[in-house]
């Protein structure tokens, strides 16, 4: 055996202080990328700030990649200095290297710095969530729940499009999501038959649409504009198709919208759900799937 | 050895006959059209099966049961218990067999199964492999138009399904069946016919997944998720009966481990002295047998959703689909760390090695291990965060699945400690374990932004998320796969990989890989949904980026498979003993290990880390030497 390890001589232990050069190394960088990263990266990730929600997770996001920037630089610092100050000379013979086992001090530090960004991080997260809900599906019973006034919208997902009912337009249905501007709208997401998941990007809004489950989920608008809408649940063969568009547009521009689908609605309206003024439902908790039976 | 000579000297046509891997294909096929006449005879009549849908799937359930049962019949394995019923001694006759032979029939001996899976595993993979390589050429176009619709999702499910199901076993298999009983001084694991049955029975749920293209295919991706797996067509069984096969195979797998690791280790080899791969497996195991046995059950009410009509899933009925999606996670999670945990186990294995350093904070390594094992199992809705499930559970499980990147730091600190003022040797294998640093911290960090709600609600269900996991179990589970095989399949087989096309097919793979995966965290952030061949056009380009650096991905495999094939098929250079100048017991014995591993069990006297403390101990004890327990 020409490389057998019994016969590794063990190289001197160098006096170079690499532990010092390399956290001295780490403090520029991390002094200089982070608020670069902070100032310029953070505010670029998406999804915007086409409502609070989405500018709350834009300022989370950024935090993120704040306190996520120092740990990447302090792999590289480590892995550009380490592999190159540490490597074996090429085709020299196999030489062993020192035989440090531990350090209990390196151990603590590192286990203490960890735990305190991971309990920040959980903190922080779940800070910004119970402000507002962070534009996410709550269930049924959510916890956090914005104050004042809220517009009812139900989304009632189905193989493959969205339904949209507006409980105060006196049930009103339409595929199009309108939204007033500045206004705190509360969504009821709700399925006929499979999982979906109703996905309003630009607003920063998430929420699956279960069979039988009313998944609750708050959006306060701003200023006019328009979303897109998405399916971000595999939900059968034409979930890629399964988007639409969706328009946030000032008040006067609302009412006129839905009063020209009120009109338009008027001559169906007999056929189906009624509304609240006729003794129905203010939104359809009595939309559940046909008893399931598989199609072909 | 002695059953060997009779072997070779038989007609080639003699030797086709008996019990083997023809056979079982034989009385699988056999085994299959029982079952399916047998389910039409008795569910034949009822309208219910032939009136709404195209298949009666009670008969697929059967048929491919039956052609399971003919299959291990084929195999040989009601051979043994049959024996022991008529009262013959318990013997592991299976393992005396010799030659090519042995690699296609029921083998008790570890180091066949550990070869049989890297080949079996290997292929399936290559399989799933070509699905990814049909669903980048549908995203070429921001309108899908190479495949219908419903062959696309089908190619999106196989995929996922593959490489989740099969990949499951990509470390455990091959490697921790061929060097924990080595590793620990044994010569075989606890239970060699269950070792034997866990391959044979991933190899049969293979081919049940991919003959799903006969019925159809199913639309529901990896996940399966229950309400539109109640309605899909028949090539939905073909899904549900292979992660079931997978789930008992893991679980019987980890078992296993579980107990050749715990009864077998020889004289010496304390609890800190097991070399730290083998604390990777036996924490990836613990995790197969708790969690395994879950999906099994999920998808046993899943078949009877599908046949018996009951209604576990189905909400108007009075079932939930928030059960299946629990029960799945529930699984689900600890599957995603039952992918990564062996991975870790690798890096910290080769690390000490390729610097030539003893492995640093051994026991933080291990806490590091277990407490990935331990919190895998308390993180699972973080899958669920929008799916309006518990909505006031989430500040915890974003706090646990959040906890999860401490115990990973732990590998994380050793390592980078075990390479500090190391000689460090660029060697192939080493290249992998380096690059799983990289693709781990990119891929871990970006678990922090899923794991936080807030930002969770635009990342969910989007190409970020998928380009994520493919960060953790791509570059950390496939990236440490090669490691592995660059560094033992030359003591597996006895023949030496060429180290030059490694290192090609290491830097393509790298490059490639980051360049496929990367971009698709900006694509998810721009709203791209996962598993749809439609989005926006202005996404093209990146998209177009990442397929083109897909197809290059794949051409860097083809590299490594014909490295493979080269060395192994044609060079067939001897590899010698140690190689890598290793102080692990396997590179003590030669190169392929003999069949019986020792002669004498070995005594342990310190962990193989020892490197710059002095001579490396011999722990191999030649034959008749006083030393040792038989």
């Amino acid at each position: 055996m020409a490389a057998d390890p019994a016969a590794a001589p063990r190289r001197p232990t160098d006096s170079t202080n690499h532990g010092l050069r390399v956290v001295v190394a780490w403090l520029v960088l991390s002094a200089v990328a982070t608020p670069l990263v902070a100032i310029f990266v953070g505010r670029l990730i998406p999804p915007g700030n086409g409502s609070v929600q989405g500018t709350e997770q834009v300022f989370d996001n950024t935090w993120m990649v704040s306190v996520v920037t120092p740990v990447i630089c302090l792999l590289a610092v480590f892995f550009v200095y380490g592999l190159f100050s540490f490597r074996a000379a090429p085709g020299a013979a196999v030489v062993d290297g020192p035989p440090l086992r531990n350090d209990s001090q390196i151990q603590v530090l590192w286990i203490v710095i960890t735990s305190v960004i991971v309990l920040f991080l959980a903190g922080f997260g779940s800070y910004e969530l119970l402000q507002n809900g962070a534009g996410g599906g709550q269930g049924p019973n959510p916890v956090a729940i914005p104050s004042g006034p809220k517009m009812q919208v139900q989304v009632i997902g189905q193989q493959w499009q969205f339904t949209y009912r507006y409980p105060s337009l006196g049930g009103l249905e339409s595929n199009q999501l309108v939204l007033p501007a500045n206004t705190d709208i509360e969504l009821h997401v709700t399925s006929l038959d499979v999982v979906h998941s109703f996905w309003a990007y630009e607003l920063g809004v998430k929420a699956d649409a279960n069979p039988g489950v009313d998944n609750v989920a708050y959006v306060f608008t701003k200023g006019p504009e328009t979303f897109h809408v998405r399916c971000a649940e595999l939900c059968g063969l034409w979930h890629p198709y399964m988007f639409n568009n969706g328009r946030v547009v000032d008040s006067a521009q609302f009412h006129a919208w839905a009063a020209k689908q009120q009109k338009l609605y008027a001559a169906i309206k007999p056929f189906v759900n009624k509304s609240p003024d006729q003794g129905g439902t203010p939104y359809a908790h009595t939309y559940l799937p046909q008893p399931q039976r598989r199609a072909g | 050895m002695t059953a060997v000579a009779a072997t070779p000297q038989q007609p080639i046509w003699r030797r086709l006959i008996g019990f083997n891997l023809l056979t079982g294909i034989v009385l699988g096929i056999g085994g299959w059209y029982v079952g399916w006449f047998g389910a039409h005879a008795v569910v034949g009549p009822s309208i219910d099966y032939f009136g709404d849908i195209d298949y009666n799937e009670l008969s697929v359930y059967l048929a491919y049961l039956g052609g399971v049962v003919g299959f291990l019949v084929g195999l040989g394995f009601f051979n043994y218990p049959f024996a022991r019923l008529r009262g013959y001694p318990p013997s592991l006759r299976e393992k005396e067999t010799a030659g090519w032979t042995r690699y296609f029939g029921l083998c008790t001996d570890h180091k066949v199964v550990g070869i049989q899976y890297l080949w079996g595993i290997g292929l399936f993979f290559f399989i799933g492999g070509l699905n990814a390589m049909l669903i980048r050429t549908e995203q070429l176009s921001p309108h899908g138009q190479v495949f219908p619709m419903g062959t696309y999702l089908t190619i999106v499910g196989m995929h996922g399904t593959m490489m989740m199901g099969m990949m499951t076993s990509g470390i455990l298999g091959p490697f921790a069946n061929y060097l924990v009983p080595i590793m620990i001084g044994a010569r075989r694991m606890a239970f060699p016919r269950i070792e034997a049955l866990t391959f044979w029975i991933l190899m049969a749920a293979g081919a049940i997944l991919t003959t799903t293209i006969f019925f159809g295919g199913f639309p529901t991706g990896w996940t399966g998720y229950a309400p539109l797996s109640n309605e899909a067509n028949a090539g939905m069984d073909n899904y549900v009966l292979f992660f079931a096969l997978v789930g008992i195979s893991m679980t019987l797998l980890g078992l296993n481990m579980i107990a050749t690791i715990l009864t077998m280790r020889a004289p010496g080899l304390t609890w800190t002295r097991l070399p730290i791969f083998v604390w990777g497996v036996l924490s990836t195991a613990v995790l197969m047998v708790l969690a395994a046995p879950v999906l099994v059950a999920t998808l046993s009410m899943e078949a009877l959703d599908r046949t018996a009509q009951t209604s576990f899933f189905v909400t108007a009925a009075g079932g939930s689909n928030y059960l299946y999606q629990n029960l799945f996670w529930v699984f689900g999670h600890p599957e995603v760390y039952i992918l990564a945990l062996p991975g870790f186990g690798i890096v910290l294995e080769l690390l000490p090695v390729f610097s030539r350093k003893p492995l640093w904070g051994y026991r933080l390594a291990v806490a590091g291990l277990l407490g990935v094992s331990l919190l895998s199992w308390f993180v699972w809705q973080h899958h669920l965060f929008v799916s309006g499930i518990n909505g006031d559970l989430r500040p915890f499980y974003m706090l646990s699945t959040e906890l999860i990147s401490i115990p990973t730091g732990f590998t994380f600190l050793c390592g980078m400690m075990t390479l500090w003022r190391g000689q460090i040797r660029f060697t192939v294998p080493m290249l992998f374990c380096l690059a799983w640093f990289f693709n781990f911290l990119l891929g871990g960090l970006s678990g922090v932004f899923l794991s936080d709600v807030p930002s969770d609600v635009t990342t969910h269900g989007s190409f970020f998320s998928m380009a994520h996991f493919h960060y953790t179990i791509m570059g950390g589970l496939v990236f440490t796969f090669f490691a592995a095989i660059y560094y033992w399949v030359p003591k597996m087989t006895g023949w030496e990989l060429h180290q030059g096309l490694g290192k090609i097919h290491f830097w393509t793979m790298f490059i490639f890989f980051n360049s496929t995966f990367a971009p698709l965290f900006a694509a998810g952030f721009l709203g791209q949904p996962r598993r749809t061949p439609v989005y926006s056009g202005s996404l093209k380009f990146l998209n177009d980026w990442v397929s083109v650096s897909a197809f290059l991905l794949g051409i860097s495999m083809l590299i490594f498979l014909f490295n493979l094939i080269w060395s192994l098929g044609f060079v067939k250079k001897p590899a010698v003993a140690n190689p890598w100048a290793s102080r692990s017991i396997e590179f003590q014995l030669p190169s392929p290990v003999p069949v019986h591993n020792f002669d004498r069990i070995p005594v342990f006297s310190s962990d193989p880390y020892g490197y710059g403390e002095g001579p490396a101990p011999n722990w191999v004890v030649p034959a008749g030497a006083p030393a040792g327990r038989e």
